[in-house]
């Protein structure tokens, strides 16, 4: 009785240890918040990317143009490397490789990594947004008197980014977990501060617990708030 | 105002077009008829360059459409189509669609697109659906505002591809009321059809396409009640 007593005064002390001495808790918010950053901003720079790199292709596919077939391929180059390879390489690649100041913003770095690898990801889920579009919308636009890229601006990129909204509400979350990698490259994100808490009380199982506990929250939370804004965007257009 | 010479289309090894010779004037209305599958759309498509031809020559106010060197965009503002599909735009509201075209081509501006954009509302009766989304329309209403949407570019020419095909219809009659309105402010145009009593009443001259040619045209009421083709006469007697 007496020894799971303790065990539990020592499982206590330990999370103790892990939160509140040296106001250990803020370093969790703050790593939390470079965690929400790095996933907010290089999902919208994946979005940028991901539109480019899809309106690029689709374009590629139709058009006669040489130079627009050719970027094309150039686009389905980036997207098979970058789901060819693994994101810890691909972030240590561009780290040591582009980045070679050493004053560079680790935030910074791993903004455009994570931002360049969900490209990938959200050009192909672009991609089958632009293709899901009834192709007499393009028609009708260019009937109007739009060329291709107004038609594409104008009339069905904003129906495929609405259809899409909840795969890229989706890749936001992806990212919220696959930033944690972020650590390698000193970006001090809520699990390179749960490590950093863990050397400080030679006991890395807590705050580890803790980090995956707060993902965890932050995930579902994430995920059930994408299917309430989902079953409002169904509700939005009764065909 | 419309003149092909020659025009083919051909898909793949499938030649739809075999030659097309005609000459559509100011203010005339051409209805096309034919059996499923002839190439009536085809034709009409060819007409804006929906469909790049494979052979033959397309000149529209004089300038030669089919030359790459002109300009297909600025060529589309002044032909307005009208689909069987109505392809209203599904994220816009009724005046956004039909202001989109004149705001964005800088036809207009804003103020002056709405302006003209409520004139043309209010003429078919569904100003207060200005602010609707098109799927709260009917298939009628849907189609009206698609022919207003073209309308609003001030188009010198009319296509439309069976605009009253995909209607139920008690909505087919507004629809056609609405295209009689412009022919008779003398609109030019070019209408694929199955309603011959429009064809009869409204047409200056009817196209039968068969086999991928003109095989045979008219005045409406020769081309009703005289039609020389025997492959029109077979196809009339199926749809009258
Ligand atoms: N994009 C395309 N690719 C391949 N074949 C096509 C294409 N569009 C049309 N066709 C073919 O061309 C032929 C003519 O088609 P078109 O749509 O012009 O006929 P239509 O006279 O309008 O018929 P309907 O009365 O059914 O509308 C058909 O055999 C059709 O299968
Ligand atoms: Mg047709």
């Amino acid at each position: 009785m007496n020894t799971i007593l303790e065990k539990l005064q020592n499982i206590y002390d330990s999370f103790y240890n892990a939160i509140v001495p040296e106001q250990r808790y803020l370093a969790y918010i703050n790593g939390l918040k470079i965690t929400l950053i790095i996933s907010l901003f290089a999902v919208l720079l994946g979005v940028v990317i991901g539109v480019i790199v899809a309106v690029i292709k689709v374009c590629g596919a139709h058009t006669k143009v040489l130079i627009v077939r050719l970027l094309g391929k150039l686009c389905d180059l980036y997207i098979t490397v970058i789901r060819g390879t693994p994101l810890m390489v691909q972030l240590l690649i561009i780290y040591n490789l582009i980045f070679t100041s050493r004053d560079t913003n680790p935030i910074l770095v791993g903004t455009v990594c994570f931002g360049i690898n969900s490209g990938a990801y959200v050009a192909e889920i672009v991609r089958a947004g632009i293709n899901a579009v009834d192709s007499g919308q393009m028609e009708a636009g260019r009937s109007l008197g739009f060329n291709w890229l107004q038609t594409m601006w104008y009339i069905i990129l904003p129906q495929a980014i609405k259809n899409i909204l909840p795969a890229l509400g989706n890749e936001f979350i992806v990212l919220v977990k696959e930033t944690s990698v972020a650590s390698v490259i000193a970006v001090n994100d809520l699990t390179k501060n749960a490590q950093y808490i863990g050397s400080r009380t030679w006991d890395l199982i807590p705050p580890l617990l803790i980090a995956a506990a707060i993902y965890l929250v932050i995930v579902v939370v994430l995920g059930r708030l994408l299917n309430i804004l989902e079953r409002r965007l169904a509700k939005g257009d009764r065909h | 105002m419309i003149v092909t010479k020659q025009l083919k289309k051909a898909f793949g090894n499938h030649e739809v077009l075999k030659g097309i010779d005609q000459h559509i004037k100011q203010g005339e209305k051409v209805v096309v008829i034919g059996p499923s599958g002839s190439g009536k759309s085809t034709f009409l498509r060819c007409l804006n360059l929906l469909e790049e031809p494979t052979g033959g020559e397309i000149w529209f106010e004089g300038v030669n459409i089919t030359d790459q060197h002109n300009d297909i965009n600025k060529m589309r503002q002044k032909m307005g189509m009208v689909f069987q599909q109505f392809n209203l735009f599904p994220h816009l509201s009724v005046l956004e669609n039909i202001t989109l075209a004149p705001i964005k081509l800088k036809k207009n501006t804003r103020e002056a697109a709405n302006e003209r954009a409520m004139e043309l509302l209010r003429r078919i009766g569904l100003e207060e659906k200005a602010t609707a989304f098109p799927n709260q329309l009917s298939g009628g209403q849907k189609q009206r505002i698609a022919i207003v949407r073209a309308l609003a570019m001030d188009p010198d020419v009319m296509l439309f591809d069976e605009p009253t095909s995909a209607l139920d219809p008690e909505m087919v009659g507004e629809v056609l009321e609405l295209m009689r309105e412009l022919a008779n402010e003398g609109m030019t145009m070019v209408v694929v059809t199955h309603e011959m009593g429009f064809a009869r009443e409204v047409a200056n001259r009817v196209l039968f396409i068969d086999d991928g040619i003109v095989k045979e045209e008219n005045e409406p009421s020769d081309f009703f009640s005289h039609p020389k083709d025997p492959r029109l006469q077979e196809f009339l007697s199926k749809v009258l």
